[in-house]
């Protein structure tokens, strides 16, 4: 039975605990969601034959084909005995042979030397600055790691932790402040906190899209004072699990709060290939710095995280687990220990070559470029299933959904009855964990609920994974109202 | 739970993953910085000038097309945000000697040499990481044909690939999600290889049970390695969590211990009995750091890197009594399991001894042992596979480990297909059989061929001392260096080592790690090598260390 306590004891009081929970909760409501998998494989009858999980972005695990070109490198890098193999496409295996080529002993089972194999940086600078309209990214600057959250994780602990201040209480410190979004991703908040820095949350504006403010940026700044000395502000563009994209202004904004305020920025721009909406386009931080000229593109401190777990053509090597995180203006002395922490962990091989994949897939005229571009139109697909969910979603009396922007989750607005409420407090439950955990139980849905990623008091969420309802969203909508209006009956 | 099996290693103590917030915020004023390792990096020197002139960006100095040293003319005068001195301290004190300045120097020579330029060498060989592909060993083909099955299914339609790697590959790939390799995995890793490693550790242990439930799949052993001692860590000042470490030792151990501010305790292997561990040399080690500290933890390499000693079975079971004592918790470091050579020795797992003492224990001492696919016959370092085992760990912390595992999503799921065929290799019968055994015997047999003529060239020269290499892949040998050298280092600011392995770099092209890097008793000095280059080039290799060392002794004396 559903161990009720776990999630009894998870009081998201404060934005920490609610960082700290978090996985607590997913954690619960993962057991739950396995054990009803196994009942219905036992035969239980269930109001649905099925579990549908919406809580993850791995669009691999929801059932999408891999893109192949990426696989057939990876293929043939792993077994070289394939570099003769006709049935693999030249391209293919041209790649496969300049990567092994500058693999130490012409192996992917070697260790690689810094940032990673020196090819793949070359070939993400490239990305980089192809992707910013030409702005110089130096692969000297760009370090490869396993997956972006490391990235981030390794890169807080630069700046996230304490900030000595000799002569103050005899050697004792101030912790040092990260200012990160609300509702924001709460690994990364976690992350923070596990590092001993602190969170500063700042809310990001919901009747604005999930705007960044910075009159709250202003008002998140001071309220630290004198709980910690913030030295960071972290940034997710495209949002998680907001689904916003920020426009220029707004990131110039951004940048010059920071510049001001002298805070080193971090950029989480991992979703930066999953832009939904007609005219708007990603926009790098980096871009908007280097084109906003002296004195912000030489000062500010800024590390970008990308990833090859996310995105058109990442999305289908997750598991490889592929980052990177590019520095720009960061202190060369700093730098060097940045190296050094980043030498003690090896990026998985098969993740950098995902990453080369990433940056630098087929070209027209290659032969395996045909191929590739029919998966990047079944992306038009996707863009239109993302849209009708959203349009379903909105349509149900008490929901209210922002038009979906860019990255891959959605974080819907649920006016929840007040019996309901009611009866998550009897409980000792949060109301949007009792509402998914209904949702589970009753409809075979598994939705995050919002209280893991902070919402303002009073106000309830959920985010689900979009292209998961790729595969099965007709079924879903219907699922979605049947639920809704079960729900319903908590108002009578 | 009865008070006998009260576990030290409480939720209480989880301070790094669970603070109530008012400690988190009110603690940080009276936080000393983490005992002795901490207290020295606050002291580099701060230079406004210096800042002004560092290089900025790449991105605006090329754009602008500008030298960089311009750039501060042009009235920008504020430090960064990030410098030294505003850096986060513990960071400072992490160094790793095996990628360390001889080996950034080994890559400017390789590059110095391919631009043509003129060395008293033709190669630089690098003996400096257990880096065995690099080093010219073949991947085993069955486990590369799986994972080439695996990234790209299609292939299952090729009838050049055996039967049995396709069987593999279906199965693993049946237990992904979605079918796929690049789907994300469960946190602790896919069920079905926690399941496999699970009777791979009961296959070796003869018949010791092992829950998969207690199986951590990991990037590589250092994640989990690190992992548990983010759990371990907590307390301030003389209740700071103090951990065990041997000297020498491998460097991911200090470096995680100073990044993580713990204290570090040392304790001297035993050179003149071939780098074995003596107790009470542990009993000397734990009463003085109880002094400053509260030791929690013993780590133990065995076989050990990077001294390649085995340890015999009633070495492990002194030492677990002396952890059940001392009440301490075990961290076994078992990645060079496979690789044992010398005639009478044996590797004995830590949890296979630990179940064979008795209740007494079995029952009591907490332990986690590490594994990986970097290692042994295969060296598949590039995957970053491996598990750890946990046992006796009260089950609440347990949960709060599973939540620390989670942040990073999931470890690398071909490095996770790769040690679910590294605990499941072919079988008697199959038709990939005979070539994995072949395969794994050659390798196998080279390494201990290697380690044999390592141990026999190093000891004819005169000043160089060389113990058994028992296990691993590397010799430690010690090195008599002449008083002059040890002088000349010094006023470079150099250890004497260092200085030693830098020249034999410069002349030589050899590339090794020097002691200091790993720790060694005051006035003594070392190197590690790898035994991994192909024998023909390990001759040689030997020799010119040979050359080398006799003229460096000339030099200086």
């Amino acid at each position: 039975q559903f161990k009720v306590h776990i999630v009894k004891g998870v009081k998201c009081s404060n934005f920490y605990n609610k960082s700290v929970c978090y996985l607590c909760v997913q954690l619960s409501l993962s057991v739950r969601a396995a054990q009803i998998r196994e009942e219905l494989r036992q035969g239980v009858k269930k109001p649905y034959t099925e579990l549908i999980d919406v809580t993850w972005g791995d669009p691999q695990g929801a059932g999408l084909k891999p893109l192949t070109f990426a696989r057939q490198v990876l293929a043939a890098c792993l077994y070289p005995k394939l570099l003769n193999n006709e049935r693999l496409p030249a391209d293919v295996r041209q790649r496969a042979e300049g990567l092994l080529h500058e693999c130490h002993g012409g192996s992917v089972g070697s260790y690689t030397d810094l940032p990673g194999i020196p090819q793949v940086a070359r070939q993400i600078s490239e990305f980089i600055s192809r992707r910013d309209g030409g702005v110089p990214s130096d692969p000297d600057h760009i370090l490869i790691s396993p997956g972006s959250q490391w990235a981030l994780q390794v890169h807080e602990k630069y700046t996230a932790m304490y900030k000595f201040k000799q002569l103050y209480c005899g050697g004792g410190g101030v912790r040092s402040g990260v200012l990160t979004p609300q509702p924001s991703y709460s690994l990364s908040v976690m992350s923070v906190v596990g590092l001993g820095g602190v969170p500063v949350p700042y809310q990001l504006w919901e009747e604005q899209g999930w705007e960044v403010q910075v009159e709250e940026l202003n008002r998140a700044l001071e309220a630290a004072e004198g709980e910690c000395d913030p030295v960071a502000l972290y940034v997710i563009n495209p949002g998680n699990p907001s689904g916003h994209v920020q426009r220029r202004k707004s990131i110039q904004d951004v940048i010059k709060f920071a510049s001001e305020k002298r805070l080193f920025l971090l950029a989480d721009e991992v979703y930066q290939d999953c832009i939904y909406k007609e005219n708007i386009e990603f926009l790098s931080y980096k871009r908007v710095l280097a084109e906003m000229g002296p004195p912000f593109c030489d000062t500010v401190e800024l590390a970008s995280f990308h990833s090859a777990s996310k995105g058109l053509l990442g999305e289908y090597v997750c598991g490889f687990r592929g980052g990177y995180v590019e520095l720009v203006n960061m202190d060369p002395a700093v730098m060097k220990h940045v190296f050094t922490i980043f030498s003690k962990d090896n990026a998985p091989t098969p993740g950098q070559i995902a990453l080369s994949v990433m940056a630098s897939p087929p070209q027209p005229g290659d032969p395996s470029y045909p191929l590739y571009r029919t998966k990047q139109q079944m992306q038009t697909l996707i863009k239109d299933n993302v849209r009708k969910v959203h349009e379903v979603l909105n349509s149900l009396p008490g929901v209210s959904s922002h038009p979906v922007e860019g990255g891959a989750f959605a974080f819907p607005r649920i006016d929840l009855p007040p019996k309901a409420i009611q009866k998550a407090k009897d409980l000792g439950m949060e109301p949007d964990i009792f509402y998914c955990l209904r949702l589970l139980e009753d409809a075979g849905l598994f939705f995050t609920p919002g209280c893991e990623y902070g919402q303002k008091d009073g106000t309830y969420h959920v985010r689900y994974a979009k292209k998961r309802f790729h595969v099965e969203y007709k079924d879903l909508n219907t699922k979605i109202k049947q639920y809704y209006f079960s729900l319903a009956g908590f108002a009578s | 739970m009865s008070a006998t099996r009260m576990r030290f290693l409480s939720p209480r103590n989880l301070r790094l993953v669970h603070r109530a917030p008012r400690d988190f915020l009110g603690a940080c004023s009276g936080r000393q910085p983490g005992g002795p390792s901490c207290s020295t990096s606050l002291t580099s020197p701060h230079s406004v000038s210096s800042h002004m002139c560092r290089a900025l960006s790449s991105l605006t100095s090329s754009r602008r097309g500008l030298p960089k040293e311009k750039m501060s003319e042009n009235g920008i005068s504020r430090p960064k945000v990030l410098t030294l001195d505003t850096m986060n301290p513990t960071v400072k004190m992490v160094e790793y000697a095996v990628r360390g300045p001889i080996v950034q120097r080994a890559v400017e020579l390789e590059r110095e040499l391919s631009e043509g330029i003129e060395k008293p060498f033709a190669e630089v060989i690098k003996a400096n990481i257990g880096d065995a592909h690099a080093m010219g060993q073949q991947p085993i083909t069955f486990f590369r044909q799986v994972l080439a099955l695996c990234s790209y299914p299609e292939l299952l339609n090729d009838n050049t690939f055996p039967e049995d790697a396709k069987n593999r590959a279906r199965r693993i790939l049946q237990s992904c999600g979605g079918s796929s390799l690049g789907a994300y995995s469960p946190s602790q890793g896919i069920d079905s290889v926690r399941q496999d490693v699970a009777n791979y550790i009961e296959r070796r242990d003869g018949g010791v049970p092992c829950d998969p439930e207690n199986i951590y799949l990991t990037t590589g052993a250092s994640d989990g390695i690190v992992t548990m001692l983010k759990l371990l860590v907590c307390g301030q000042g003389i209740d700071r969590t103090g951990v065990m470490i041997s000297i020498p030792q491998y460097p991911l151990y200090s470096a995680a211990l100073a990044e993580l501010g713990a204290v570090q305790i040392n304790y001297y292997l035993d050179e003149e009995n071939c780098w074995s561990m003596d107790i009470n040399e542990l009993q000397r080690a734990v009463n003085e750091a109880r002094q400053h500290c509260h030791p929690r933890a013993l780590c133990i390499i065995n076989p050990g890197n990077p001294t390649g000693q085995v340890q015999s079975r009633q070495c492990i079971e002194d030492v677990i009594r002396f952890a059940a004592k001392e009440r301490l918790f075990l961290m076994a470091d078992e990645v060079y399991q496979d690789n044992v050579y010398a005639e009478g020795c044996q590797f004995h797992s830590f949890k296979k001894v630990l179940f064979e003492m008795g209740p007494e224990y079995s029952e009591t001492v907490e332990l986690a042992s590490f594994h990986s696919t970097s290692k042994c016959y295969m060296g598949e370092c590039g995957f970053r596979g491996g598990y750890m085992e946990v046992i006796n760990m009260d089950d609440d912390v347990k949960f709060q480990l599973t939540k620390l595992v989670s942040v990073r999503l999931c470890a690398p799921v071909p490095g996770q297909a790769l040690m679910d065929l590294v605990v499941n290799p072919p079988q008697p019968g199959e038709p990939s059989y005979n070539s994995f055994i072949k395969e794994r015997t050659a390798t196998l047999s080279a390494l201990a061929e290697k380690a044999k003529l390592t141990e026999q060239i190093l000891n004819t020269v005169p000043g160089i001392r060389c113990n058994p290499v028992q296990g691993a892949m590397y010799s430690f040998p010690r090195i008599t260096i002449p008083q002059k050298a040890i002088q000349e280092a010094l006023e470079k600011g150099q250890q004497p080592d260092m200085f030693y392995c830098m020249k034999m770099l410069e002349e030589t092209g050899i590339c090794l790690v020097p002691g200091s890097g790993f720790g060694q008793r005051e006035g003594t000095y070392h190197f590690r090598m790898t035994i991994l280059p192909p024998i023909d080039k390990l001759k040689i290799l030997l020799n010119k260390v040979k050359e080398f060392h006799q003229k460096f002794t000339q030099q200086y004396s």
